[in-house]
């Protein structure tokens, strides 16, 4: 068939970069970033999931169908997390609503 | 055993369904379908996360402090494991693209005893936190430190390990369901059952496989890595 076929080398230096994020995970978390952990953490895994989606899960030799599909979930748990935010927390930005 | 479908006979040479142009689109509809269904499973995770994100956001300083109740350095061990039996998943639809059905089963063999391995840790964990009495509904007691720092919402230091338990469980969960399917594909690929020697199943389970890890991947540092130390 016309799947790309990735080589075993391709395959244990994907392994090798992911366990050396999961290190920079690990070592990021004992630095003394504060209010820079989260984002810091997400970011070592947004790349980890993204390297396992374009290589183990082959999204980077598929046609483009599988690219939209695979980022039309993120959009859609983008929409969720978001607009419940907003909700909980704007809930007392607007104290005086008569009726409330 | 006897062929369940008239598709199931030949196992050297793929079998074209008569609803496909040709193999290739075939093939490319399997992956497609299984993306699919990975789609929903993150908003099927979804909805436990975005509970996470607002209650962490409400109670940042309940969530810190429960978190430290976790075994960071046993939680860093399942991730090597994890991404292990990812690279012998990929390795195993490699063997598979390639026609080697030793190798293919070897791998998957492989892969089923990482994905048990990590949930063996995963009970030793749990069992941990059933001794420090940290299990919603079942024993739980606010730890004294907590009940020290008076917070404003106690209740949010127990609706970690509430969360904790619903997200590394329903983790878990598919681990389980991952570890039966590679079984399965395994004896059937053993068994010359498959069509095309199973390439596109073996493919499509992997892409399963990658997804539990990848989700794993966002659950290691979203419980365990809070603040890990002052």
């Amino acid at each position: 068939m016309s799947d790309h076929i990735v080589s075993v080398r391709t395959n244990v230096v994907l392994f090798v970069l992911l366990l050396l994020l999961l290190l920079a995970t690990v070592g990021a978390a004992f630095l003394p970033l504060a209010a820079w952990h989260l984002p810091v953490a997400l970011g070592f895994a947004a790349v980890k999931a993204i390297l396992i989606g374009l290589f183990f899960m082959h999204v980077y030799y598929r046609h483009k169908l599988t690219w939209v599909v695979s980022l039309a979930s993120l959009l859609w748990l983008g929409i969720l997390i978001v607009l419940t935010l907003g909700d909980y927390l704007a809930r007392d930005w607007l104290p005086n609503i008569p009726g409330k | 055993m006897e062929p369940a479908t008239a598709t199931a006979e030949s196992s050297a040479a793929p079998i074209l369904l008569s609803q496909f142009d040709d193999l290739d689109q075939q093939q490319q509809a399997s992956n497609l379908g299984m993306w699919m269904f990975l789609a929903t499973e993150v908003m099927f995770f979804g909805g436990l996360i975005v509970a996470y994100v607002v209650y962490r956001a409400l109670s940042p300083r309940e969530f810190a402090l429960a978190s430290r109740h976790l075994d960071m350095w046993l939680g860093f061990v399942n991730t090597i494991v994890l991404l292990s039996s990812s690279l012998a998943m990929a390795l195993a639809v490699r063997s598979a693209q390639l026609h080697r059905s030793r190798q293919v089963l070897n791998y998957l063999l492989i892969t089923m005893a990482l994905g048990t391995c990590f949930l063996g840790i995963k009970a030793v964990e749990y069992y941990h936190e059933y001794e420090e009495k940290l299990i919603p509904a079942l024993n739980f007691q606010l730890p004294a430190e907590a009940v020290e720092s008076h917070f404003a919402q106690p209740g949010h230091f127990e609706m970690f390990f509430v969360l904790y338990f619903f997200m590394t469980g329903l983790h878990a969960f598919h681990l389980i369901i991952g570890i039966t399917l590679v079984g399965v594909i395994a004896l059937l690929s053993r068994r010359k059952w498959l069509s095309g020697g199973g390439e596109t199943q073996i493919e499509v389970t992997g892409l399963y496989w990658h997804f539990v890890d990848i989700v794993w991947v966002f659950l290691y540092p979203l419980l365990y890595l809070i603040d890990v130390k002052s």
